[in-house]
């Protein structure tokens, strides 16, 4: 290791913090599948810096992060289709006007 | 070769803070598709990041799958509903002050943690070169039914987006 762990282990948490703070904060479905696009990053270095570090066998996390990657391709397919979806039936895109099941 | 050895040091270290400040962007900028290219150029430092722990084959794959398709697919959607993202219409919800305490707390937390804990470190897994080989090999052998998921998976969410975003019949 080049770097000590925790430095990269801070980075992936600023990292997931500010992609916390796009979907809290954005009101544009698009917006917050960008920022849960940034989180699930944060998570694939984590599992990459513990692979190379702590892991018991060195290619565990690599495995692991190859699997979110996966799941993060889907995320945004199904999630986009959704959008779309959601843009024909009410023209908009703004999560806080999506009021119909709002009590 | 101690020059060498800090000069890798401090060049990682202003790519760590050069992707933080793109992630920023990400999250602020208020033209969506000025958003979408900060994440393309995230996603790429942070391939640049997996070099740096020699994993050669996830760099690529990040950059080929997400920067390759998912930012397309991003922007695609982006294109397919701008007009409605003009510049009087605000980008935020006014849960932004909370949301930056919150996640403020968050991280002094979790990062006065992560600092105290003790790291186990591997020497045997520091020093190991994970090839190709060796990953196709781990996903066939130990890792074959979460590998024959994914795919069951990525076929259903393939027919669900395509189901999902159909035009329907007016009937």
């Amino acid at each position: 290791m080049i770097i000590p762990l925790p430095h990269v282990l801070l980075f992936s948490l600023a990292l997931f913090g500010i992609g916390a703070y796009g979907v809290l904060t954005r009101r544009n479905i698009i917006g917050i599948l960008i920022s849960i696009e940034l989180m699930l990053n944060a998570a694939g270095i984590n599992l990459i810096a513990f692979s190379k570090t702590t892991a018991l066998a060195p290619e565990t996390g690599q495995i692991f992060a190859v699997f979110v990657i996966a799941i993060a391709a889907m995320t945004a397919t199904v999630g986009l289709a959704i959008v779309l979806a959601l843009y024909r039936a009410r023209k908009t895109v703004f999560a806080d006007e999506v009021n119909l099941l709002k009590w | 070769m101690d020059i060498l050895n800090f000069g890798i040091k401090v060049g990682i270290y202003a790519l760590m803070a050069g992707t933080l400040v793109l992630a920023v962007g990400v999250v602020t900028l208020r033209n969506l598709f000025h958003s979408a290219l900060c994440l393309a150029a995230t996603l790429i430092g942070t391939a640049a990041l997996y070099l740096v722990f020699h994993a050669e084959f996830l760099a690529a794959v990040q950059i080929l799958l997400y920067v390759g398709a998912v930012v397309t697919v991003i922007i695609f959607a982006i294109m397919l509903t701008e007009h409605i993202a003009e510049r009087s219409v605000a980008q935020r919800n006014r849960q932004s002050l909370p949301a930056l305490l919150g996640i403020l707390v968050l991280i002094a937390v979790t990062g006065r943690i992560l600092l105290k804990t003790p790291w186990a470190v591997n020497p045997a897994t520091v020093g190991a070169r994970v090839t190709v080989a060796d990953l196709g090999a781990a996903l066939m052998g130990t890792y074959v039914f979460p590998f024959e998921l994914v795919s069951v998976i990525l076929i259903a969410a393939l027919i669900g987006a395509v189901i999902v975003a159909k035009k329907e019949k007016s009937s």
